[in-house]
């Protein structure tokens, strides 16, 4: 395998090259590179008499998480709270030459590393009981860079060693490989393959309609962001599996994209079959016994969990146990999940301007006590639970869906729980 | 003037937020191991006395009642002199209002306070501060809590503890009721906190001063109480037994501690419990 990655190594230097030329070529002066690079006028926006104006960055991103929120809401309204919440999502990651583009700085593929490390994060960090593994595209051929698991940090440290973008794309080579690995999994399982594809074209050793095929036959869901431009075979390949297709129009839109595939999607039924998993819930070893430890095959000192079957000795959780397979977790990695399964109800808009109502409406909000009122007491625009009839802030509103996944006043009323 | 005050909020300055536990069946239980105006004196002691330990210092209280939570203290708005007078008498209207709110009677033993929206508030908050900009005071949460848990409030308050751990704001938690509570156990170890149940109530003072005043900085150069085992085991959704081994469904991961035929909780059918050995053949067959 090291031998592999040392053959790979050189190509890579000669590409770097390359591209330095390619920035001679174009020869543009500094002051103009500076312009076309921070691209300024994106910052702005036209106002309707045609004045410009610095884009209103808050309200915006307000507008956009509102959205966002209402559309999830109405896609789990329609289904029953059942969610895919234990995934195996192999990541594939271009590495071919189009990676190397720099219409994102640096380049598209160090861009693309940086947002697949935060997602790697987030997506353990909302699926605790999930699985992720990464394969690279690269000279044509598709490359397992990790197999499937839970750690973030091996996979992240995988990529980064590995980045470096060569030769041609091949889609079916990718999905090809990913197949194999999914099949392998059991039948519970959600398979998710992500795709952040590079190219505009698939270098393919077969008919890639057939691996499309297959890949519908064994349920593994396929969504594609693409760096460049639409491709007719990625749409296809997502309308097949049920996936979702996107292009990045940027970096922030790239982040967005990502990380819409964090929270667990919704379940379908044939997709997964319903199933009770054995799982095991061990206790920490007690301190100060020394014990062999089945992950790292050595001796450690403390810590610890044991297995509650066969009383090997682990050091993380949650993990398999290596030496009789039963899944090890702890309680609070299936609580990380159940807010997926319990979501807050979106708030609803409260016009800034209601005069009738005026009394009624609280000076402070409920969550954080930042006032509602701005300087010259008017008021702000503010958001309500429909089930407490609380005011709350536009930042608690994004905190309280975000992360936080609870209601402060649903959470303060007792009578709400009584009818929970 | 920024400059001063960028090396005024140094790293020893803290936001505390506490968690006061008003809960009337509690505090007029046998289970109490003190009166209630013991216990608040001991702790607008405390208050002062971090307030006193740094001038740039914020402590926010809120109520955790039987009905509704509240905050019923800022540091940072009203005049300082009359700061315990303030206190009192915001307390005292939350506790009549709670009351008010309490309409069925029927709560059987000592009933559980609404922690899960007393921390969540906490957290609303300690947001704000973070927002404020780069300067703030390290915020951390303080839970004084006596009631028993409510089973009904273990998904809310894992979520705060999640959101907590997320923000990295510490829950210490002082517990003053005669039992251990699983739910701040669990929160403390979590995030990074101390889970402390004084033995001799009489002198509460000295365990907080000691043990809680401490800023986030400093706490690294002393010998805190050290976290005893927390037993993460689940109990199982059939029969509250907590258990070693149970069966997860993999839909919506209740836990079950004998192999069902249907899940309880989202209704799916399940088959054969499955290993991952037979699961290849399966999945060939079709």
């Amino acid at each position: 395998m090291s031998n592999y990655g040392n053959g790979k190594r050189k190509p890579v230097n000669e590409e770097e090259d390359d591209e330095d030329d390619d920035g001679n070529e174009r020869d543009t002066e500094a002051w103009e590179k500076a312009y076309a690079d921070e691209r300024s006028w994106e910052s702005l926006q036209e106002d309707e008499s045609g004045l410009l104006r610095p884009i209103d960055n808050q309200a915006l991103h307000h507008a956009q998480y509102r959205r966002r929120l209402r559309s999830l809401s109405s896609a789990s309204a329609a289904s029953r709270i059942q969610k895919g919440l234990i995934r195996y999502l192999y990541l594939v990651i271009d590495l071919s030459r189009a990676a190397g583009e720099m219409d994102l700085r640096p380049s598209r593929m160090v861009v693309v590393a940086k947002q697949v490390e935060a997602f790697v994060r987030e997506f353990f960090d909302q699926n605790p009981l999930s699985q992720i593994g990464l394969v690279v595209i690269k000279d044509g051929v598709a490359q397992c860079l990790t197999d499937l698991g839970g750690s973030p940090e091996s996979h992240i440290k995988a990529l980064m060693g590995k980045l470096g973008c060569s030769g041609e794309a091949s889609l079916q080579n990718a999905l090809e490989l990913v197949h194999e690995q999914l099949n392998q999994i059991p039948s519970y399982g959600h398979r998710e393959v992500i795709i952040l594809y590079s190219a505009l074209s698939t270098c393919d050793p077969g008919d890639v309609m057939e691996t499309i095929l297959k890949c519908k036959k064994s349920k593994i869901r396929c969504s594609v962001i693409g760096l460049s431009a639409e491709l007719y075979i990625c749409k296809y390949l997502c309308q097949e599996t049920g996936g979702l297709y996107s292009v990045a129009l940027d970096e922030a839109h790239l982040k967005d994209l990502i990380l819409e595939h964090a929270p667990p999607p919704p379940a379908i039924a044939e997709f997964a079959i319903a199933n009770l998993i054995k799982m095991g819930f061990p206790q920490r070893a007690a301190e100060g016994v020394i014990s062999i430890c089945s992950c790292h095959k050595e001796a450690k000192f403390g810590g610890g969990y044991i297995c509650p079957r066969c009383k090997a000795r682990v050091c993380e959780l949650p993990t398999e146990c290596r030496i009789c397979g039963l899944t090890l977790v702890s309680s609070p990695h299936l609580a990380r999940s159940y807010h997926h399964l319990f979501p807050v109800t979106p708030f609803d808009d409260v016009a800034p301007s209601l005069a009738p109502n005026q009394h009624r409406r609280p000076k402070n909000c409920f969550g954080c006590q930042h006032s509602l009122l701005n300087p010259g007491n008017i008021p702000v625009h503010c958001v309500t639970c429909p089930k407490c009839k609380q005011f709350f802030c536009l930042d608690c509103d994004i905190y309280i869906h975000e992360s936080l996944h609870n209601c402060p006043g649903c959470e303060s009323l007792r009578d709400s729980k009584s009818v929970d | 003037m920024t400059p001063v005050s960028s090396k005024q909020y140094a790293d020893d300055v803290s936001l505390l937020m506490v968690l006061i536990d008003t809960n009337p069946l509690f505090w007029s239980s046998s289970a109490a191991p003190l009166s209630f105006s013991k216990f608040l004196s001991q702790v607008l002691s405390f208050l002062n006395s971090i307030l006193l330990l740094n001038q740039l210092n914020q402590v926010m209280v809120i109520a955790t009642g039987l009905n509704s939570c509240d905050y019923i203290y800022d540091s940072s708005k009203g005049p300082t002199s009359q700061r315990v007078e303030s206190l009192l008498q915001k307390l005292e209207e939350f506790v009549v209002k709670d009351e008010e709110l309490n309409k069925d009677d029927s709560v059987d033993g000592i009933g559980s306070s609404l922690l899960s929206g007393s921390l969540s508030m906490a957290l609303c908050s300690i947001q704000r501060i973070f927002r404020s900009g780069s300067l703030h005071p390290q915020p951390r949460i303080l839970c004084m809590h006596g009631s028993q848990d409510g089973p009904g409030q273990y998904v809310a308050i894992m979520n705060s503890i999640f959101s907590a751990q997320r923000s990295m704001v510490p829950i210490d938690s002082c517990v003053i009721g005669s039992q251990h509570s699983a739910f701040l156990q669990q929160a403390s170890y979590i995030t990074g906190g101390v889970y402390l149940k004084p033995q001799h109530l009489d002198g509460l003072f000295q365990y907080l001063t000691t043990v809680f005043a401490t800023d986030l900085h400093s706490r690294s150069f002393l010998q805190l109480p050290k976290p005893v085992g927390v037993d993460f085991r689940a109990s199982c959704f059939c029969h509250k037994n907590t258990i070693d081994m149970g069966y997860i469904c993999s839909v919506c991961l209740s836990i079950f501690c004998k192999h069902h035929k249907k899940c309880s909780t989202c209704g799916s059918a399940f088959g054969q419990p499955q290993t991952v050995s037979t699961s290849n053949q399966k999945r060939k067959a079709p």
